[in-house]
């Protein structure tokens, strides 16, 4: 209980005073030493309802002043004020007191949520270790410019991105991407802040201002993703404004049409009869009491915060309610091919030697004619060649543009590129029918053999297609300006519906837009790219999903979703995530608008009592908050 | 401009819409809201009159909830 704030604590005393004071009062008159009625009973229930209801009271008058009508104070103070009039004085406390028990609770629940939501975002630290003249000190992130020089010990986290300077360390990223193995990090890498440090000592230089930093981007995207709101919380804004006023006008007219009618009609109609002008107040009141819309106002926005919330906590931002909204009717997820379903990167995949040559003769040929390359393709080639090269033997190096090298290797002439280069240097080269990059290898004029570079797909590429079709995904396609053999074998490997190769970039737009066409009504287009090249299909598609945004500014601006690390599976689990808010959402305002529509048909008839109307009020907005908080959880989504 | 408050005190959800609407019917304001779950204001007005409609705001805002503090 000691994360009460101080009004909490306060409140909670008035509860039990007032709960006291009228359980003697209650005593008093069991036992006959108070009267049932009159002046004296009416002042004895009146100083618990003092304890408890002043603040209400007070508040109701003033905002009445202040010309705010319908306010849940000014309602609930009618409703209780009317019960005393009507000499239900046990009531109008209990009313008045369940009502602030409830009020209570959901002061408690909602910040208790708000502050988990908080400590979501706690991910920016108050101070950095600034070396200054050759000392370090403490100084505000804010004053630290680009350039300087930070120090991170271990065990603290990140103030700014910037570059290792010195040291190597482990880093805990789990805050931004909600990946579990830590990342490790060396002199000349790049550092984001965020990141905690749990081994060594790192001197960091300072890459970029604290307000641009990647801690900074996050908090305040996740910040305003509430400005950003969802077809739900529209609703609900809408609903309430009309809400309040119409069960108000409703309870003034069931006070006023039957009372009027007891005064002029003689024979009285059926369920007039036996009743008293007393009784029509009574089931008034009780429509004052359900008349505040505060259980949807609240869970609502309270649901979507803690959807945002934890979707970060698993390493997805989502920038407002809306898209959340509207991921959960996703119907075709749009993928770039380099960099969101593959690696980006080349690896050699398989090595065909032409004997006498052998694989192992093939490959060291062609690293070694590539040595003093920086392309992809030649960084592939000397990563997959294990054994150490004897740089000495290489000389007369020829780069030949479109085709690839000849160099001469020990006195032999070994040329490495495509077919092209093969077919020009006159040698002979087989049919293949590998999809794919082929590096072809020929020495002294001889067919050497031939290497297969691929892009490879990301190990859970495969597994986030089948686990977005499971999630009712209908359509899935692939977009590339890659070949299409390579489109063709990425697509079949990794279970695709679709897929379109050799597009150009305004080529991507023209389909995302016919793809968009064909997409049902409510359905949803998805177009998931990493985030560089892709800013206006990004900006097209209906939700734009960038991944591996970790440091990407580019990424961050243009999409509605970003996933900071560059697992493809994110996808199906952001898609998860929105759902069961949906759900919840959903749950509230069904279960919000049932509870209040049947209570106020059966305080209509008389059937229900002030107490379920306050249930209707304040029980039903406790339960719906501690519902809605259930948004925030999400361990069953985390690897 | 766009500028950012922090809150306090502002204790429910129903007042926190209450003041969006209120604020937005502010001459000048282009948008605000109002997020109870950060406890912040978020307005965007004419450069020019900033600080007059700033005026307006808390008034308005006393108004509505006058509990709430908006750190200016």
């Amino acid at each position: 209980m000691h994360d009460l704030s101080r009004k909490q604590k306060q409140m909670l005393v008035r509860i039990f005073t007032a709960a006291a004071l009228l359980l003697a009062v209650e005593l008093l008159r069991s036992t006959g030493l108070l009267p049932a009625g009159g002046l004296t009973a009416t002042l004895c229930y009146l100083v618990p309802y003092a304890v408890i209801g002043w603040d209400v009271l007070w508040r109701a008058v003033r905002n009445i002043s202040h010309g705010q009508v319908f306010d849940e104070n000014f309602l609930m103070a009618l409703a209780t004020v009317g019960a005393f009039g009507t000499a239900e004085y046990s009531e109008a406390v209990f009313v008045m007191l369940f009502y602030q028990v409830g009020e209570w609770f959901q002061d408690y629940a909602v910040g208790k949520s708000r502050r988990s939501i908080a400590a979501l975002m706690d991910i920016r630290p108050d101070v950095a270790n600034l070396e200054r003249d050759g000392q370090v000190v403490e100084v505000d992130p804010e004053d630290v410019a680009v350039g300087d020089i930070i120090v991170v010990k271990p065990g603290e986290r990140i103030p700014l991105d910037g570059q290792v300077v010195e040291g190597s360390a482990a880093l805990d990223t789990a805050a931004l991407t909600g990946e579990s193995a830590p990342r490790d990090v060396a002199p000349g890498d790049t550092v984001i802040s965020g990141c905690v440090d749990q081994t060594g000592l790192l001197r960091i230089k300072v890459t970029r201002p604290c307000s641009e930093s990647t801690v900074s981007k996050i908090l305040d995207l996740v910040e305003n993703a509430s400005e950003k709101k969802s077809s739900s919380e529209q609703f609900i804004t809408k609903f309430a404004r009309y809400y309040t006023p119409c069960v108000v006008i409703a309870a003034a007219l069931l006070f006023a049409v039957p009372s009027l009618s007891l005064a002029v009609m003689d024979p009285l109609p059926a369920f007039l009869a036996g009743t008293s002008w007393s009784d029509w107040l009574h089931r008034a009141l009780i429509f004052l009491v359900i008349s505040c819309p505060c259980a949807l106002v609240i869970s609502v926005p309270l649901s979507f915060f803690g959807g945002i919330g934890g979707a970060s906590k698993c390493g997805i931002l989502v920038k407002g309610g809306n898209y959340l909204e509207a991921l959960a009717h996703t119907e075709t997820v749009v993928f770039d091919k380099t960099g969101t379903l593959t690696q980006g990167l080349f690896t050699v995949t398989s090595v065909e030697a032409q004997p006498p040559f052998s694989s192992q003769q093939v490959l060291s040929y062609a690293a070694l004619a590539e040595h003093w390359s920086d392309h992809p393709i030649s960084l592939s080639l000397k990563a997959a060649c294990q054994t150490p090269l004897d740089t000495s033997l290489l000389t007369d190096v020829e780069e030949i543009a479109g085709h690839g090298v000849r160099a001469v290797i020990g006195g032999k002439e070994v040329c490495v590129g495509n077919r092209r280069l093969m077919e020009r240097q006159h040698v002979d080269c087989p049919p293949c029918g590998h999809p794919g990059t082929l590096v072809h290898v020929s020495v002294e004029g001889r067919y050497a053999g031939y290497i297969v570079i691929a892009d490879l797909p990301k190990p859970d590429a495969r597994a986030a297609i089948a686990d977005l079709k499971a999630s009712g995904v209908a359509r899935t396609v692939m977009l590339t300006g890659d070949s299409q053999d390579v489109a063709a074998a990425v697509a079949k490997e990794l279970g695709l519906d679709d897929f379109h190769a050799q597009l150009l970039p305004a080529d991507k737009v023209a389909l995302t837009e016919k793809l968009l066409a064909s997409t049902s009504p409510n359905g949803k287009l998805a177009f998931v790219g990493d985030g560089i090249n892709d800013a206006p299909v990004l900006s097209r598609a209906d939700i734009g999903i960038a991944m591996g945004a970790m440091g990407s500014d580019a990424a961050i601006e243009a999409a509605d979703i970003v996933l900071m690390d560059d697992k493809p599976s994110k996808i199906a689990t952001a898609m998860r995530i929105s759902r069961k808010t949906l759900r919840i959402v959903h749950q509230n305002i069904w279960f919000a608008l049932g509870v209040k529509g049947a209570v106020l048909l059966l305080g209509a008839f008389g059937i229900a009592s002030m107490w379920a109307a306050v249930f209707a009020d304040v029980g039903v907005a406790f339960l719906a908050i501690l519902n809605a908080s259930r948004c925030l959880r999400v361990k069953e989504f985390q690897a | 401009m766009k500028k950012r408050y922090a809150l306090t005190d502002l204790d429910c959800a129903n007042c926190a819409a209450k003041m969006e609407n209120a604020i937005k019917k502010i001459d000048g304001v282009k948008d605000a809201t109002v997020s109870f779950m950060t406890q912040k204001m978020t307005i965007e007005a004419d450069d020019a009159r900033f600080d007059d409609i700033m005026r307006e705001v808390v008034a308005v805002c006393k108004k509505v909830e006058p509990d709430c503090i908006i750190h200016l």
